[in-house]
């Protein structure tokens, strides 16, 4: 099976760990894993943001990069998301018969990470070792959006040593939603405020989520009130082994 | 398409949404008063749809009778106009707010009088309806119990289904005992901030009303277009005092609220109040078709509204919205309307399917910050009981607001940018390596704090990590392209 990662630039830019992380785990699986150097953005700024025809070139790019691959694998549930149910709108709204079915053919190969191991390598015991007290964040779009369940859950449970504990009004968003952060700052602060009060009361060491998008603006919001709390994506901690993080 | 003004007051005018958001969250008691309601409506919702086996099957059987019957809408309101001229009714087409509150207002002064009663209604409040007939020298009285509330205050309403839902109920006691003398009966001396005793006022208050009125005006939840019956569906009775007491009845109604038969209509009754009150059956279920002699009002009038729904169901994604059963569970899970309440959409619609109706019935350009005013979260569609995909209409408001701006903004310049530098790899890494060079240089012990500029809103609250000293594409070129390189 050749596997290609899609960082995504948000991960290359920001948190080239969890790439880093997905590359580790997948390898000691037994699977090699390609980085396509052409890959840039899905386009999900723009298209959330109204700019639709300044996400099509994005569209192209993708499809034409990923031309090729039996599984396009993404530590994102958003860009994943956006690749699944986006990219088919925007090919059909602005693009030619070409890239509609390039899109079509790409699409149905692109994975969100968990989604990848549990469905299409069908493994929930990973190999990993993580003894802390970690909760998880069920982000918007691994929730209501890939409809993940409990397939991080399951990923997780398999860690060695964890102590994984609930996160209470957890399928509630963050505040984050892109652009809408800095559009609606405040309101996005108030629903910002609640979660990471959500996530001090668990008292976990961790806070973990299949979008580090999310990640960033729960942890930047516990980091600004002093608080401890490491915000990790989970591929981190699928990653961890006995002889610690890769 | 016409001017908002013509429209009605669908949109108040208020500031635009994140400004008007910023005051609404320094009000603590709101938030206070809106979780604890919210999240109760929320928990009760739950419990009854999860009751039922077939809850998904019944969400899509609505969803695809709305949609079919959107289609044939032409046919669908032809045929109810029949039916209910049939039936002894008349009635009457509006294009517009102004038209519908014209012939609202010659309707109630053909009958010489100058009092209404009203049923809580939101096509009325769309249309400035109360206003319209206070001009016109016609005192129109609000019945239902939240919307009383609102009148007294001389306040707006906040929530469709519970418009007093920013009231607690001891500023309830407080408006009830300064302001029902002024409109009829006062409140008895003394009056607690009990529920029960809050109710017992109400209903003195209001009862001298429906005694006395001559004419009732009212909105309508459902038509059924092949016998012409009206339906209005509510919780306290005193909807049904107004439609049976009166001599004339006016009824408005949205045009897409017309069900072509009444197997139609029984999946809506099982999912409206299941998804608005949390209730299995809504206590008092209304229906009537024309009139009857010796039973109930003598005259019945049927104005069937558009005022921009034409123009809405012309729109292929946005159409979707008119299936709306106005059951409000998008509100009452919506994380934004949790902490910001109704008022700061400025529009008698608010919440998730206010930001994606208001829009359309006005003209995206009038109400451009509404479809930003969402996270996209989803969860407003997980619950809506006819499958209305808000967050894909919100994406697609958002793309015509920025249309409508022709590009001629800081943003569209900044994204224009942005499209080029992420639609080339090396662009991007040199994009990178600045941004790793400009982060790391404000950052203190790898994180970045407050900013001036645009970036102020959100670094208010929150630290931003710096970024790492190389990407992740560097990283992998540095470390794994040979060994890629040897295998291929």
């Amino acid at each position: 099976m050749r596997i290609a990662l899609f960082i995504t630039c948000f991960n290359d830019t920001m948190f080239p760990g969890t790439g880093r992380a997905v590359v580790s785990v997948l390898e000691r699986l037994g699977h090699t894993v390609e980085f396509p150097q052409e890959q840039t953005c899905c386009g999900q700024m723009h298209f959330n943001t109204g700019y639709r025809p300044d996400a099509v070139p994005l569209v192209a790019r993708f499809a034409r990069t990923f031309a090729g691959y039996d599984a396009v694998v993404t530590p994102s549930a958003s860009c994943a998301g956006m690749a699944r149910e986006n990219h088919p709108l925007l090919a059909a709204d602005y693009g030619h018969a070409q890239l509609q079915q390039q899109v079509a053919d790409v699409v149905p190969r692109v994975h969100e990470f968990t989604e990848f191991l549990t469905d299409v390598l069908g493994v929930t015991d990973v190999g990993a070792s993580f003894p802390h007290r970690v909760s998880y964040h069920p982000t918007c779009h691994s929730l209501r959006g890939l409809r993940l369940g409990d397939r991080p859950l399951e990923l997780l449970r398999a860690v060695k040593g964890i102590d994984l504990v609930d996160l209470p009004d957890a399928d509630s968003c963050c505040g984050f939603g892109g652009t809408f952060a800095v559009k609606n700052a405040d309101t996005s602060a108030a629903m910002l405020a609640d979660k990471a009060d959500g996530v001090l009361s668990t008292r976990a060491e961790v806070l973990c989520a299949a979008d580090n998008s999310c990640l960033m603006h729960i942890g930047g919001g516990l980091s600004r009130r002093g608080s401890s709390v490491r915000a990790m994506h989970l591929a981190e901690i699928l990653a961890a082994t006995e002889g610690g993080t890769p | 398409m016409n001017a908002p003004s013509s429209r009605g007051v669908v949109w108040l005018g208020s500031p635009a949404f994140p400004d008007a958001a910023r005051e609404a969250l320094k009000d603590t008691r709101l938030r206070a008063n809106l979780k604890r309601a919210t999240s109760t409506i929320r928990d009760k919702r739950l419990a009854v749809a999860s009751e039922l086996d077939d809850w998904e099957a019944l969400r899509d059987a609505a969803a695809a009778i709305k949609k079919c019957t959107a289609r044939h809408l032409d046919h669908y309101l032809v045929e109810l106009e029949a039916s209910v001229t049939a039936a002894g009714g008349t009635v009457h087409w509006a294009c517009d707010a102004a038209e519908a509150n014209r012939i609202v207002t010659e309707l109630v002064r053909a009958t010489g009088e100058s009092e209404v009663v009203k049923i809580k209604s939101m096509a009325t409040q769309e249309i400035g309806l109360n206003e319209h007939l206070a001009e016109a020298g016609i005192t129109a009285y609000e019945t239902d119990l939240a919307e009383l509330i609102v009148q007294l205050g001389d306040d707006r309403p906040s929530h469709i289904l519970v418009p007093a839902i920013h009231r607690n109920r001891t500023e309830v006691r407080d408006l009830f005992a300064a302001e029902m003398g002024h409109w009829g009966q006062p409140a008895p001396e003394g009056l607690t901030d009990e529920p029960a005793d809050l109710a017992e006022a109400a209903r003195r208050h209001l009862r001298e009303k429906f005694l006395t009125a001559k004419v009732a005006v009212s909105g309508a939840n459902f038509a059924v277009a092949d016998t012409g019956t009206v339906v209005v569906v509510e919780s306290e009775g005193n909807g049904r005092m107004c439609l049976t007491l009166p001599d004339t009845l006016i009824t408005v109604m949205g045009i897409e609220k017309v069900v072509p038969t009444w197997s139609d209509l029984e999946v809506f009754l099982q999912l409206l109040p299941r998804s608005s009150t949390g209730e299995r059956m809504n206590p008092y279920t209304s229906t009537w078709t024309g009139t009857t002699e010796g039973d109930g009002p003598s005259a019945f009038h049927l104005v069937l509204l558009d005022n921009g729904r034409t123009d809405t169901l012309a729109d292929t994604v946005g159409r979707q919205v008119l299936g709306c059963i106005r059951c409000s569970a998008c509100l009452n899970v919506c994380p934004v309307f949790e902490r910001t309440g109704g008022h700061a959409y400025g529009s008698v619609y608010p919440g998730p399917i206010g930001a994606v109706l208001t829009p359309q019935l006005i003209g995206v350009e009038n109400a451009a910050t509404l479809p930003f005013a969402s996270t996209l979260c989803g969860a407003c569609y997980d619950a809506c009981p006819v499958k209305i995909n808000i967050p894909e209409v919100l994406a697609h408001l958002r793309a015509e607001a920025v249309e409508a701006k022709n590009g001629h903004t800081a943003e569209a310049l900044a994204m224009r940018a942005a499209g080029k530098v992420l639609d080339s790899p090396r662009l991007l890494a040199a994009a990178q390596k600045a941004a790793s060079l400009g982060g790391r240089a404000l950052a203190r012990r790898g994180t970045i704090g407050r900013l001036p500029g645009p970036m102020h809103g959100w670094s208010d609250t929150r630290d931003t990590p710096a970024p790492p000293a190389e990407s992740f594409r560097t990283w992998w070129r540095k470390n794994r392209e040979n060994k890629e390189g040897e295998q291929s």
